[in-house]
């Protein structure tokens, strides 16, 4: 059989996959395989275009594995675009000239921006948002001084990513949306009023309901300078963005004859097929599917790719492609916005429950059909229902709809678990996984992880935002099949770290690998460790040192090759490798002196300096060899250095109290201090956050803090468990009305039972309400001392304050630990080059574009 | 011994980068060919060294040489000091991720009485 040509025409993401399909079956063996590409890169991940403005490299986006192409013997032609087909001759000429001969042509020519025939559209200035180059061209533009601010023609999706990405870029930004609200597609009127306001507080000014009419440019070179509107306002900008949909690039297709949709797009029947042309298919951004819809999403378009590939392959009889799901999640500027299903109740009979918080931006809808089964629904603000509720669409939910809308905090506690899916329910729409395969990838293919999952079904490896719900299922599943779910620390230790704090404190054991080769995992013995062992060992051995006679500091001996990088380094890494400096500032209270230190500091050394959420002053940018120096100077000033890093105490934050303050019933500034100074370096399972406030208006929020203290007319109320952060826990009341000695006595106990019994990364708030008996329980020890340790918490931590010794302060005094802090071992007086700094508001931050490189050569210009 | 150095291969030539002993085991230390490209150089407990690219591909920064050596199934890893993704000393691939892109170049290395010419 002499073999077939398959050509291919466009090489976006939809292209791609097809490829890939086509080489799964086999197909790219037997025949040849040709593609023509308009764009000058391989495939590359459009979905996440926008990330490219926050460091992801062009290279990092590409979907095409290095040597693809050869590997599958795929000629792929870039740049060079198709420009017409012959079907009579079955040819299709390319811009080179080259001709080509097909017996089965594919179509995946993707859409293209529609810019509206606003006049002036094609002054420079003026840019669609599609392709790596524009981003490239927007870039550029926008780094111009004169460009301050943009104009997003189009409020969608889209339109809102481009938003972002300018005020990114540090423009003024305008979005101009004709409807009368944002994501008129996605959501409804009050999703959109929702968005809206969100969007307002981030600084962008919104217009909808209004068009833009004309552009304006400049007189001395036709640049733009501003836009009018339809209701005759107008506004400034220097750069414009068009963004109002798009249309399929279906003009090859048309100048052959071949059918198109009334409003665009290559008539395909359930097979991708042309209906009229059996020769030719059409995917992805480009098709009109089957159910007379063109989609603008991926997920589809894979789907059709996959069911060509199928269809070129002769694997017929699987199932067509007759539409898909369009249920959207996205983290647009931020604000999370999911739609799913008949998302505006257009069916009959539907019903809408609806939840709005506009104060918190939070917009929920659920549709309902008249029984009781789930339509769709729009979330806004709050959208960590999605996962869930997706898949439920389609049948009866297992909960009053009013109660799935409700925030976490409010609804009562349901049984609504993944595990109340159907087994058809659809858990990843990226990659059509349902909740089956999903068990069978545990029950079947035995599976027993999280990852492995997902590489075993691909489910979770799209957008990613089913992968908390995959999470639940595969635990469910693997505890459901009885396997037992290990609870050791990591791949090196069978004990949980509770465990093995009780062995390094019993056998006084004051090595790692003492503890490894002794008590490790029989495989893991004689073993290096881990990332996530070594860490936690180190602060087991660091909380215990003078009790079990380990040497003090965090960075002494065989100890220096277990800290994270931060204690390793006794700063905070920062995303381009540079570190930051927060130097301790008790309490929050600092003379005007100091202050001026801290200042002349950032100055001499050019940091980035910011005050922090937690009373201090966080300098950014330092280089690792300029690390010591820095110290010195805060040193010789009488500071030292902080934990900004580390698992130890942070700050211990103080509200003003009764010094000054016209309500403070006692000294919180004193307490906030004397607390702050007792457990600083305070090795723990997790950070620690304190807070002091001098009366009950609590201006400290100790009620956010792991432990609290409030003053009251006789003393002083300490609470405990609180957390700010991801999950917010207000602390819970452990005792009340202490004098000092009894306050500080039990925060002693607390810590160090906390210390001995919490999980590695467990925050006190999660540890009092996993541990069996709660809050109780933990009074009863600490308060009552049921089990009869108090002394020995006590001992425990009295050794701790007795041994404290500044970390930083030690390091410049010796020169066997200064060796670490150069660049390079073998030049250390070079600077890192990669660590380099751009402008910005009058001062600095990390120059990343620096970063996107393979290689940064050292010397030269640079 | 007066020692052992790490040399690690550039070009054609061997480059010396430190005293085997200056190298804590199960640490790191960057270094810099004479061409310009950096370097994450490592010893194990066993005292063998390791030479990988210094450039996390995951964030670009040139870091790797401040993460944590690690051992799993025998084989040696550093899980980068960013997103703490595992990088194969001896082979360079991303433990975490299949994409070729994102493993990093393996350096030859040897470690040398320290008398001996380069
Ligand atoms: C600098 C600062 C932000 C700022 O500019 O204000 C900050 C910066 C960081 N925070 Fe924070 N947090 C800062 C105050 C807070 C606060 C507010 C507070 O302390 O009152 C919170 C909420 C309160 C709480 O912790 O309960 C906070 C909740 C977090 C969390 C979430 C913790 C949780 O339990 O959910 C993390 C992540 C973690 O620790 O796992 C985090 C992690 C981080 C890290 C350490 C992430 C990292 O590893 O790079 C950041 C590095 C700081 C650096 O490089 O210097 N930061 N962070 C604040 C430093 C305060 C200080 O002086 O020490
Ligand atoms: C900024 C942005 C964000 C997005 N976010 C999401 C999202 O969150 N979720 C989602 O599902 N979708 C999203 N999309 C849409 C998604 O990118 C598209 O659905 C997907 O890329 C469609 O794939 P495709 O292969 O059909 O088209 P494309 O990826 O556009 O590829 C078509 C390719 O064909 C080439 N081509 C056109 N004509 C010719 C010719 N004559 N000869 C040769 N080559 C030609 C084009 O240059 C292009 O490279 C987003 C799109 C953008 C621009
Ligand atoms: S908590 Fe009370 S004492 Fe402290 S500043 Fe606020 S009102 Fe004043
Ligand atoms: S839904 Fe996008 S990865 Fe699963």
């Amino acid at each position: 059989m002499s073999t077939d040509t398959i050509v291919l025409i466009g090489h976006g993401m939809v292209g791609q996959r097809f490829l890939e399909e086509l080489a799964e079956r086999g197909v790219t063996a037997r025949s040849r395989v040709i593609v023509l590409a308009e764009e000058a890169r391989p495939a590359y991940d459009r979905v996440r275009l926008t990330s490219y403005f926050s460091g992801v490299t062009p290279d990092e986006l590409s979907l095409t594995p290095p040597g693809f192409a050869r590997e599958h013997g795929i000629e792929l032609l870039l740049s060079d675009p198709a420009e017409s087909i012959d079907r009579a001759a079955r040819t299709v000429t390319a811009r080179s000239g080259r001709v080509i001969r097909y017996d089965t042509l594919v179509l995946a020519t993707g859409s293209a921006p529609f810019v509206p025939p606003v006049e002036g559209r094609d002054a420079p200035g003026c840019f669609v948002y599609r392709t790596i180059e524009d981003l490239l061209a927007i870039e550029e533009w926008a780094k111009s001084d004169r460009t301050r601010s943009g104009v997003v023609v189009g409020g969608g999706l889209l339109g809102l990513e481009a938003a972002g990405a300018l005020r990114g870029l540090g423009l003024d930004t305008h979005i101009v949306e004709f409807n009368p609200r944002l994501m008129p597609v996605q959501v409804d009127e009050g999703g959109g009023a929702a968005l809206r306001r969100t969007v307002e507080e981030m600084g962008l000014t919104v217009h909808t309901g209004v068009g833009g009419q004309r552009i304006r440019t400049r007189a001395e070179d036709g640049a733009v300078s501003g836009m009018d509107l339809s209701d005759g306002s107008s506004v400034d900008a220097e750069l414009v963005v068009f963004s109002a949909g798009v249309r399929p690039r279906d003009a090859l297709a048309r100048a052959a004859g071949l059918t198109v949709g009334e409003r665009g797009g290559v008539a395909v029947d359930e097979r991708c097929v042309s209906v009229s042309d059996p020769a030719v298919y059409a995917i992805g951004e480009c098709a009109l599917a089957a159910d007379g819809r063109v989609y603008g999403l991926v997920a589809p378009g894979y789907e059709m790719a996959a069911t060509a590939a199928r269809a070129i392959a002769g694997q017929d009889g699987a199932a067509g492609f007759t539409g898909a799901d369009t249920s959207t999640k996205l983290k647009l500027l931020g604000v999370d916005v999911a739609s799913f299903g008949d998302a505006h109740g257009t069916a009959d009979g539907a019903l809408d429950v609806v939840y709005a918080d506009s104060r918190s931006g939070v917009y929920k809808k659920l549709v309902i059909g008249p029984d009781g089964t789930l339509r769709g629904g729009v979330l806004v603000g709050d959208a960590d229902a999605y996962g869930m509720l997706r898949p439920l669409t389609g049948s009866v939910p297992p909960a009053p709809p009013e109660q799935l809308v409700l925030p976490a905090g409010l609804a009562p506690p349901t049984a609504l678990g993944p595990g109340a899916l159907p087994d058809e329910a659809v858990i990843c729409s990226c990659h059509n996984v349902t909740k089956g395969t999903i068990r069978a990838a545990v029950t079947d293919h035995a599976c027993t992880s999280l990852p492995e999952v997902k590489k075993c079904t691909r489910a979770g490896t799209g957008c990613g935002s089913c992968v908390k719900v995959l999470g639940q299922l595969v635990n469910e599943e693997l505890a459901a099949g009885g396997a037992e779910i290990d609870s050791g620390l990591c791949g090196c230790f069978a004990q949980t770290r509770r465990e093995l704090y009780e062995i390094v404190l019993a056998l006084r054991i004051t090595g790692f690998r003492q503890l490894l080769d002794g008590h490790g995992r029989e495989a893991a013995r004689g073993g290096e460790g881990c990332e996530i062992c070594k860490p936690a060992v180190a602060s087991i051995i660091a909380s215990l040192a003078p009790s079990i006679g380990a040497g003090g500091h965090v960075l002494d001996g065989e100890q220096a090759a277990l800290q994270d990088t931060n204690d390793h380094f006794l700063a905070n890494i920062q995303r381009n490798g540079s570190y930051s400096v927060v130097p301790r500032i008790p309490g929050g209270e600092i003379t005007p002196e100091k202050l001026i230190v801290i200042g002349e500091v950032a100055r001499d050394f050019g940091l980035y300096t910011k005050i922090t959420g937690g009373q201090r002053i966080d300098l950014f940018g330092a280089r690792v060899d300029q690390l010591p120096a820095i110290w010195g100077r805060l040193v010789d000033a009488g500071f030292e250095s902080g934990h900004a890093y580390g698992k130890s105490l942070r700050t211990v934050k103080s509200c003003v109290g009764s010094t000054w303050c016209r309500y403070g019933v006692q000294d919180s500034v004193r307490m906030a201090i004397d607390l702050e100074l007792r457990y600083r370096g305070l090795r723990s399972p997790h950070k620690l956050k304190s807070g002091v406030s001098g009366c009950a208006r609590e201006c400290a929020e100790a009620m956010g803090k792991d432990f609290g203290v409030i003053a009251t007319a006789n003393g002083w109320n300490l609470y405990v468990g609180g957390n700010g952060g991801a999950t917010p826990r207000h602390a819970d009341l452990l005792a009340q009305d202490l004098s000092d000695a009894e306050l500080v006595r039990l925060i002693d106990r607390f810590l160090m039972f906390y210390i001995r019994t919490a999980d590695r990364l467990e925050r006190t708030s999660v540890w009092l309400e996993r541990i069996e008996g709660g809050l109780d329980h933990v009074r009863d020890v600490v308060v009552h001392d049921s089990l009869g340790i108090c002394a020995e918490l006590e001992a425990l931590m009295a050794a701790h304050v007795a041994g404290y010794r500044d970390e930083w302060a030690q390091v410049i005094e010796d020169p066997e630990k200064l060796r670490r802090f150069v660049s390079f071992v073998n030049a250390p007086d070079v600077p890192d080059p990669s660590v380099r700094f751009v402008p910005e508001r009058g001062q600095s931050k990390p120059d990343l574009v620096l970063l996107s490189g393979p290689e940064i050569p050292v010397g030269g210009r640079v | 011994m007066a020692g052992e150095r790490i040399e690690v291969r550039c070009g054609t030539g061997w480059v010396p980068v430190c005293a085997a002993d200056g190298l804590v085991p199960g640490r790191g230390v960057a270094a810099l060919l004479p061409d310009g490209r950096q370097i994450a150089v490592f010893t194990d407990r066993s005292g063998t060294a390791y030479a990988i690219g210094n450039r996390d591909p995951f964030t670009g920064a040139y870091v790797l040489s401040r993460g944590l050596l690690g051992s799993a199934g025998g084989r040696a890893f550093v899980a980068s000091p960013l997103l703490k993704q595992r990088f194969d000393l001896r082979t360079g691939r991303c433990l975490d991720d299949d994409d070729p892109a994102r493993s990093v170049p393996v350096h030859p290395v040897r470690v040398r009485p320290a008398d001996t010419r380069a």
